[in-house]
């Protein structure tokens, strides 16, 4: 598949505006300006924005704890993304939801999650409405490695299969589920042999090429677009700060010649060598990117700085939706 | 005006009627397509409407529950069926963490019109997996409303509710009460969630109670009228939101006041309305608030030890005479 300069850019763009908004988020958090858990997408930007580029706003997604990267590539704002890691009322989800939930309807993302695995039969009801409303959407389930051996995700996947939904399984394999190594909690090494479980098609992709993980991306998307049903994809990546936060209270479970392998194969980096060497952009092109996000980053912190927190007498609204009297209701 | 239909053939009516007036209800559930559910809920269902809107399922809570949760997010109204109430806690994730918090934790912008149905209660020699009454679980979840009839007419106007409800709800059949059978209107109607109903009124003692132990209790009251005993029975129907007022009205009438529920005594819902009405009415209290529950074990399986272990007519009766045996203040 031959990318267009303006995909390629587009991919480009969500990749760097991920990776600025979570570098911020993690200089606040050392900071304590946020409130709660932080869970960092740094290193895994390839694997949402090469998804989310051939999704629109009507499709939707579900998430994981580590959400903010979704979010982003989904189309996200960083201003009402940066009020809500702040707690403050002009957040997506009026400070109410934080990091770990953090959601916007609007662009079709149903939401971070704290229950790891509980994203996917999320995305399954999606995929079913999508299919019973035959408005051709589709829905996309993130996911790491580790919430593969959860019962929700089998469930999720093979009630997909059974009834043909068209639904995306993305695996973020990052090699850890928490502190603990992948090879430690299962028998495999690859998440995608799990797919033939289920009777779907499933593809290793290089999670750290972001064209690699957008080419299987459209493939599967297309494939669900016809009616034939979910993909998994299981993209091989890598989180480049810890499980929480940056430093992770300095304790080790990965060694430092580990994690400075994986960075050399930096997403976002060799995504822009690989540009720079084809002659579709340069270098002066990518600073100006970077830049002109970086700005847009400095904006949301000023503005989430300056929002205002949250009434505490909103604290009951929203548990319910408020239904209309009923005529003729009896008093 | 006098057509009757069962307790199982009124949750099927408001389901078709709802079906037939909205395509944006389906139903998904294990067994339920072209066998029609265990319980025969949605016996025909799947002849008149469809694979499309009435869906079998695999044997997967919670997918089950994940699949109504993500249809409401986007916009569908679903009925999923959770065949035996125990099997919730198969799904509690997704009922608790997702079907009751999206809205509060999105800060609003979600809207979850989602019903789940269960069969709950024992009395069928179903053993401890299949015949608990979970109520205090689910009430204790904000985010949740939980309705449980005890009739054919309330059936089908608390479905009918819950399907038009914009809240996750989860509708709770009594496996005893399947066959009861009573006046059913066939036009549809709604019976409001959150309003109780006093099934029979009286001076001397409420007794609050739900599904099939209000039954029981309209039972015993009618034995302690010969005795001159006048017992006003309330069944609220909706059991979050409680209609507190109701009940709290009635106590300060009655000054004495007993509740009879199904679920183990410890922690149950009777202890949440003992102390509503405590706080509410402590000045009208003749005597302590009773209460009928089972005792703290799993249900048995032995129909001997089943019928020891549920609260009887006779149970309810003998704690309805301690409670009028208190002299008043």
């Amino acid at each position: 598949m031959e990318l267009s300069t303006e995909v390629q850019m587009d991919l480009h763009r969500r990749m760097v505006r991920i990776r600025l908004f979570e570098e911020a988020a993690g200089r606040l958090a050392e900071a304590a300006k946020l409130p709660g858990f932080l869970h960092l997408y740094v290193g895994q930007e390839a694997v949402a924005s090469g998804v989310c580029a051939t999704l629109s706003d009507d499709d939707q997604i579900t998430s994981t704890h580590r959400g903010h990267g979704h979010l982003v590539a989904k189309g996200g704002q960083f201003n009402e993304m940066m009020a809500e890691l702040m707690g403050k009322a002009t957040g997506y989800c009026k400070g109410r939801g934080g990091s770990m939930h953090i959601s916007n309807l609007d662009v079709g993302m149903l939401g971070a999650n704290g229950i790891v695995g509980a994203g996917a039969p999320i995305a399954v009801g999606a995929g079913f409405a999508n299919k019973y409303s035959e408005n051709g959407n589709v829905s996309a389930a993130f996911f790491g490695d580790g919430s593969t051996n959860i019962g929700a995700f089998h469930e999720a996947a093979n009630m997909a299969c059974a009834l043909k939904l068209p639904v995306l399984f993305i695996c973020e394999n990052n090699e850890y589920g928490e502190f603990t190594a992948r090879e430690k909690t299962m028998a495999i090494t690859d998440i995608v042999d799990r797919a033939a479980g289920y009777g779907m098609p499933g593809v290793i992709v290089d999670g750290m090429d972001v064209v690699a993980v957008h080419e299987a991306a459209v493939e599967a998307a297309a494939r669900a677009r016809r009616g034939e049903g979910p993909s998994l994809i299981e993209a091989k990546t890598y989180r480049f700060y810890n499980h929480h936060g940056v430093q992770n209270l300095g304790l080790k479970y990965r060694t430092d010649d580990e994690v400075a392998l994986w960075k050399e194969r930096d997403p976002i980096f060799t995504f822009e060598d690989r540009l720079i060497d084809a002659g579709t952009a340069t270098r002066a092109d990518f600073d100006q990117v970077w830049a002109e996000l970086r700005a847009d980053i400095d904006t949301a912190i000023q503005f989430a700085e300056d929002s205002p927190l949250p009434d505490p007498s909103m604290v009951l609204a929203d548990v319910y939706t408020e239904m209309a009297p009923m005529e003729g209701a009896p008093a | 005006m006098t057509r009757k239909l069962s307790y199982v053939q009124a949750f099927n009516e408001a389901v078709r009627q709802e079906m037939a007036a909205n395509d944006d209800v389906f139903c998904a559930g294990e067994d339920i397509g072209a066998f029609g559910g265990v319980f025969q809920s949605f016996a025909g269902l799947q002849a008149e409407f469809g694979e499309r809107r009435v869906v079998d399922t695999p044997i997967s809570e919670q997918a089950i529950i994940g699949l109504g949760v993500g249809a409401a997010v986007t916009g569908l109204r679903p009925i999923v069926d959770i065949m035996f109430m125990d099997f919730i806690c198969v799904a509690f994730d997704q009922i608790v963490n997702q079907a009751a918090k999206l809205k509060y934790m999105f800060g609003g912008a979600a809207t979850i019109p989602l019903t789940i149905t269960t069969g709950g209660g024992g009395g069928l020699s179903a053993a401890a997996q299949h015949s608990q009454s979970l109520e205090a679980l689910i009430c204790h979840i904000p985010g949740l409303k939980v309705v449980h009839p005890s009739n054919p007419y309330d059936m089908k106007g608390l479905m009918t509710a819950c399907i038009r409800e914009n809240n996750p709800t989860i509708m709770i059949k009594h496996k005893r009460l399947l066959g009861m059978s009573g006046e059913v209107p066939e036009e549809p109607y709604e019976i409001p969630l959150g309003t109780a109903n006093v099934l029979r009124e009286g001076n001397d003692v409420t007794v609050i109670g739900w599904g099939r132990m209000v039954n029981e209790a309209l039972d015993a009251a009618e034995r302690l009228a010969a005795d001159g005993i006048d017992v006003e029975v309330i069944d609220p129907r909706t059991l979050q939101p409680l209609d507190s007022a109701t009940i709290i009205e009635s106590v300060r009438k009655t000054n004495r006041a007993v509740v009879v529920h199904e679920a183990v005594r410890f922690g149950g819902l009777g202890a949440e309305v003992a102390a509503q009405i405590q706080e509410e009415a402590f000045d009208y209290l003749d005597a302590p608030v009773g209460r009928i529950a089972a005792p703290f074990s799993p249900v048995p399986f032995s129909p001997v030890l089943e019928q020891h272990y549920l609260p009887s007519v006779d149970d309810i009766q003998a704690g309805i005479r301690a409670a009028v045996a208190r002299p008043g203040v």
